[in-house]
């Protein structure tokens, strides 16, 4: 395999809906937007293309991924689409890094959108639903706010984590995006606010879950020798990880803990696992991604995390899978400050879905575009001027991509190449 | 209906307009509808077990792996599975109250939904719990199963109550 590196990467501010451009014109702004960035890349050096978008009901036009292509002025180069629900633009991402590596392609553009303000969001979500079992699981009241709903009650009975410390993945996150300008909803939220907003679906509220939205996002990745032609200041990305559940919820049966480097089977003597608490996928992604980038302690040896808060909840049954803390201890790991943009790792300082918004096939991507800027120290070249959220030097972060019920999972390490 | 003059030439007018939201830029009502022709091929005897007030799982022919919602294969280890008849007792194992949700099921909230986990069963089952009051309902609950007596050859042909009503 030949070292990967991104070089650079582009976004559209997410909003609730964008009806000036369709999808086409979204993931060009984006990509000109990536490309204005390395002025030396022109089109006739990308040797092809990785497109994302999850669901074709929300863009009523199959092969979209192809007229975004077309669009940009990269046909007739290979290109392929790639749809993994949730997870559909860490994929993407990771397929680019598959063409490089293979040593297929030496630079690749990965873009993704969705346009979810094509539908209102009661028909939004029966769409999202039906990424779940159409013959078990959607006519049952699919609905995923229920079926997260489910799994962080008993995250709550299995580990006593509160509603209160959901709360603080709301806060938190919110906050961090008062300084984002790409962020559908910056807030400045307290505790109480959070525990006040309207009940979903129990114990989740309105602001402990992600918004529907229209937005874009481009990563262009490319070959070593490509990338310090391109940039001066190119991002490694140098592990990467993929883990899978089953499809239903109910069928998660109890199994061993899957352990990290620095884990012990005594830390879970009597934890049975993954239940519908935990999703192993995701502990199986960080795993693998752990050990192509040599990580043996992720929580002394990460910068930074941006990860898939589509509910608050998720947040922190992810910092256990990737081994922030123990299993568990997610609840109190949010509510030490740990993950806060001061913290000893923080977690979505970009805001995260929560607050930058989900326009699923463009999510992933648009962590790798935070996390790159963040590594390249440009947060305030990107972000008008603010450099409020840019951490003090940064040299490796992590960013996870997640969908179903935990079914898809990607986790990528990128680190500074300068 | 009238022969078609394939001389014309003026395409005929047809007063059919369209729903208008907005002309700058142009956002339209688009109508989209379809019905499937869906077959639950092997899993129809659990939809037919239903109808019959009975309510099935699987187990593995090889590894013996048990399945609170059933599938033909094993999970674990690929091997065909026989069906088996779960008992119509269970217990919670995590629930929730959903006060929204997609369109199909906005009328009928709020409603609960249920995983059902049964002693010596691998997996669990999702269900609705039906007649207990949102802040009642606890995991550990016992509950029974209940069947719609005019089936529609849905999963929802099963449903959950409390144990002791």
């Amino acid at each position: 395999m030949r070292p990967v590196y991104m070089v650079s990467g582009g976004i559209t501010k997410f909003s609730k809906a964008s009806p000036n451009k369709d999808f086409r014109y979204m993931v060009k702004e984006s990509f000109d937007s990536a490309m204005a960035d390395v002025p030396d890349l022109t089109l006739d050096r990308i040797d092809g293309s990785v497109a994302s978008y999850f669901s074709d009901h929300f863009t009523r036009q199959l092969m979209a991924g192809i007229m975004v292509h077309d669009y940009l002025g990269l046909t007739p180069k290979p290109s392929r689409r790639i749809e993994s629900g949730g997870a559909t633009g860490g994929m993407c991402f990771q397929s680019a890094w598959e063409a490089i590596a293979s040593g297929r392609m030496d630079v690749v553009a990965a873009f993704g959108f969705e346009t979810m303000s094509h539908v209102n969001t009661w028909k939004g979500n029966e769409f999202i639903a039906l990424a779940s079992d159409t013959n078990f699981d959607y006519p049952v009241g699919g609905f995923y706010t229920g079926y997260y709903a489910m799994m962080v009650k008993r995250h709550m009975h299995e580990f006593g984590t509160t509603v209160e410390q959901l709360a603080a993945v709301s806060v938190k996150n919110h906050k961090n995006a008062m300084h984002n300008p790409y962020a559908q909803f910056p807030a400045e939220l307290t505790i109480q606010d959070v525990l006040n907003s309207e009940m979903v679906s129990d114990p989740l509220k309105r602001l402990d879950i992600c918004v529907m939205s229209d937005g874009a996002a481009t990563a262009i990745l490319a070959s070593e020798e490509m990338a310090y032609k391109l940039t001066d200041k190119p991002i490694r990305i140098t592990g990467v990880g993929t883990g899978t559940d089953a499809m239903r919820l109910a069928d998660r049966p109890s199994r061993e803990v899957i352990l990290l480097p620095h884990e012990n089977p005594e830390d879970y003597k009597n934890l049975k696992y993954p239940g519908v608490h935990s999703f192993r996928g995701g502990r199986v992604a960080a795993k693998e991604a752990y050990k192509m980038a040599k990580i043996e302690n992720p929580l002394e040896e990460l910068d930074f995390v941006e990860l898939h808060d589509a509910f608050t909840s998720s947040e922190i049954q992810t910092y256990e899978d990737l081994g922030l803390c123990k299993y568990g201890d997610g609840g109190k790991f949010v509510e030490s400050g740990a993950a806060d943009l001061n913290g000893k790792v923080p977690v979505n300082p970009s805001g995260g879905l929560l607050a930058c918004g989900h326009p699923v096939g463009a999510t992933g991507l648009m962590q790798s575009v935070f996390a790159f800027w963040q590594l390249q120290g440009n947060v305030s070249k990107h972000f008008g001027g603010d450099g409020a959220l840019q951490l003090k030097n940064p040299k490796r972060g992590l960013i996870h991509s997640h969908a179903g019920t935990g079914t898809y999972i990607t986790v990528s390490i990128m680190e500074r190449g300068f | 209906m009238a022969e078609k003059n394939i001389s014309s030439t003026k395409l005929e007018e047809v007063e059919q307009g369209c729903v208008l939201y907005n002309l700058d830029p142009i956002i339209m009502k688009y109508h989209y509808e379809v019905d499937y022709i869906h077959s639950y091929a092997q899993d129809s005897p659990f939809f037919a077990g239903l109808a019959k007030g009975e309510l099935k799982g699987s187990r593995c022919t090889k590894c013996g792996s048990t399945f609170g919602t059933p599938r033909s294969h094993c999970m674990n280890c690929g091997a065909p599975t026989e069906w088996m008849d779960l008992p119509l007792n269970g217990k919670i194992h995590t629930f929730t109250t959903c006060y929204f949700g997609g369109q199909e099921f906005l009328d009928e909230t709020p409603f609960t939904l249920i995983m059902v986990e049964w002693p010596g069963v691998d997996t669990f089952f999702l269900s609705r719990l039906v007649g207990v009051a949102p802040e009642d309902v606890q995991i550990g609950m016992e509950v029974k199963a209940r069947f719609r007596r005019l089936s529609q050859f849905k999963p929802t042909d099963v449903y959950f109550v409390k144990a002791d009503v």
